[in-house]
């Protein structure tokens, strides 16, 4: 079981028997009052945003899913091809399914697609994956701006806030969680 | 003019320098005059000023990055990334400060500065105070100050503040943060209703200070700060907001507590701020009772933009109510689970040896400025919060 003090984005829970991921979450506490976490929640199954209050301590129910490594093969039409690692089984996943996930596929990527009661209801990119930048302006810009990033644009459409030095060619590591540039990994 | 930096960009014969009060390009006045720089270098450079930027005569290098700068999670980053945001917001916290200390100052208060790490903190049911070790015989960081400015008071300082941290365990969140900068003040021989005006003009006086003039954007349009601002009691603001009758709720205290997180709180201050009262006796803390109701706690909160700002009271003073009252949190606390805790003898002696009637306010430093600077999170306003440590 997990308590309050576990709720963060993306934790999978179970209410009546239906999964929720958790896409916001607010602690919220008057200051001579109780504590309660504030959450938005979407339903794996329906894509329908709740929300819902727990008190602080209270018990949530992990939600009760099938996780299964699947490899990107290829594109065809509006959706993406995968192959189960194991057992060789390919399966046709539509890019709504996939949402932000797509920009994190490149030939072979390894993702984990979530099965509830047998039906796959989402796909999780690795953590991290390196891809190369096709577009971003030179390092050096002669405005005032005091910013230290500038947005550029990956192999994969996926655009990213990099740090000035970053130039086209590179590749970079990013973080699918956040879509944020982690590390320079090579140079053009 | 001469001028310390960081080098931001370099290319060629500019450099962008940049600090957290701003940024300007640098030129080289004559060929070599810019030395090869990386971008993260400290630099020294002397020249002319023009508009937007130097022309440099002489510029020494002070120091190399070691590494690709700025990386995404150094500090530089974080105070400089997107618009400067945060820098702004850091110097907007040094002139709160300031504003603050200057109101309080010119209405004859005297600053102090009660211990952090004290043996007895408060024995508030829902709020937890720190544990700490090697610092005997003090062994929990303050929630609050409220009983070291009371001995103070009764030892005879009848208008103090206290301007710094307090600690609260297990509250971190987009409002909260265990470690917080609070104001704590207290006024010998007024009123609550003294208290509550002396607030809004305190917010007024120091939103004016920082943004030009008191007001502030709030989600539904304009925050008006000048006062008076509105009161309405609870028992009213759980009718309008939760929509349900104040006898159904009053004795039930996890109803209440839901029901205001849920709809009461975020519905508060929505246009201009507004002062809660009447709180029910269960409810007092270390507020007296209304003598001529005493049902109601002499206690008023005030709430700006659905975020509470500040907890006042009419100070309790009758030291046979207050044991008792310390005595019962104790013994709630004890049936929660929750840590045990001494009773502070010495701020009971301080109340048998008399308060001046006196009436007290503490505010959330962190959140005013939140408020007046328009950020959503206090760790956007405070320089390195929990999640940074």
């Amino acid at each position: 079981m997990y308590d309050t003090s576990d709720i963060r984005k993306n934790l999978k829970i179970q209410i009546d028997g239906v999964p929720f991921t958790v896409i916001e979450f607010q602690f919220v506490k008057p200051g001579k009052g109780q504590a309660f976490t504030r959450t938005k929640l979407r339903n794996m199954m329906t894509g329908a945003v709740i929300e819902r209050t727990f008190k602080s301590g209270e018990k949530l129910q992990p939600a009760d899913l099938e996780e299964r490594h699947m490899q990107y093969l290829y594109p065809e039409g509006d959706s993406y091809v995968f192959m189960d690692q194991t057992t060789y089984e390919q399966l046709s996943l539509p890019a709504e399914q996939l949402g932000d996930g797509r920009y994190y596929l490149l030939d072979g990527t390894v993702v984990s697609v979530l099965f509830f009661s047998g039906k796959p209801i989402g796909v999780t990119p690795p953590t991290f994956v390196e891809m190369k930048v096709v577009q971003t302006e030179p390092g050096f810009k002669g405005d005032t701006a005091t910013g230290t990033t500038k947005p550029a644009k990956m192999e994969t459409g996926l655009e990213v806030q990099v740090p000035l030095f970053v130039n086209e060619g590179d590749v970079l590591k990013i973080d699918t969680r956040t879509g944020e540039y982690v590390e320079r990994v090579g140079r053009r | 003019m001469r001028l310390g930096a960081r080098v931001v960009a370099a290319d060629g014969g500019r450099w962008r320098l940049a600090d957290a009060t701003g940024s300007l390009e640098a030129r080289a006045a004559c060929e070599g005059a810019l030395p090869h720089a990386v971008a993260g270098a400290w630099v020294l450079v002397e020249g002319r000023r023009t508009t937007g930027g130097i022309v440099v005569e002489r510029a020494q290098l002070l120091s190399r990055p070691s590494r690709d700068f700025p990386t995404p999670d150094s500090d530089w980053s974080w105070l400089h990334d997107g618009d400067g945001r945060r820098a702004r917001w850091l110097l907007a916290r040094a002139a709160l400060l300031r504003a603050i200390r200057a109101f309080l100052d010119a209405r004859g208060y005297v600053e102090v500065d009660t211990p952090l790490a004290v043996r007895c903190p408060g024995t508030e049911v829902h709020i937890e105070p720190p544990a700490v070790q090697g610092l005997a015989p003090a062994s929990f960081l303050v929630p609050s100050p409220e009983y070291s400015m009371k001995r103070l008071l009764s030892a005879g300082l009848p208008r103090i503040y206290q301007l710094g941290h307090c600690f609260r365990a297990g509250e971190r969140g987009a409002l909260h943060e265990p470690e917080f900068t609070m104001l704590e003040w207290y006024r010998g021989f007024a009123s609550l209703d003294d208290m509550m005006d002396e607030t809004e003009a305190l917010v007024a006086h120091v939103a004016t200070a920082l943004c030009g003039r008191p007001c502030i954007e709030g989600r539904d349009g304009p925050i008006d700060l000048r006062p008076p601002w509105a009161r309405c009691t609870v028992a009213s603001a759980f009718e309008r907001h939760a929509g349900v009758a104040w006898d159904d709720v009053r004795d039930d205290e996890d109803r209440f507590w839901r029901l205001y997180v849920e709809r009461v709180e975020p519905a508060l201050g929505r246009d201009r701020p507004q002062w809660l009262t009447g709180w029910p006796a269960s409810m007092a803390s270390l507020a007296r009772l209304d003598p001529d109701d005493p049902a109601v706690a002499l206690r008023a909160e005030a709430y700006v933009a659905g975020i509470e700002l500040c907890n006042a009271y009419d100070e309790l003073r009758d030291p046979t109510e207050q044991r008792a009252r310390l005595l019962r949190d104790l013994e709630r606390r004890r049936s929660m689970g929750r840590t045990e805790l001494p009773v502070d003898e010495r701020f009971l002696s301080a109340l048998a040896d008399g308060l001046p009637p006196c009436a007290g306010n503490a505010l959330g430093v962190d959140r005013l400025l939140l408020l007046l600077v328009g950020a959503s999170r206090i760790a956007d306003v405070v320089p390195f919060a929990a999640e940074r440590l």
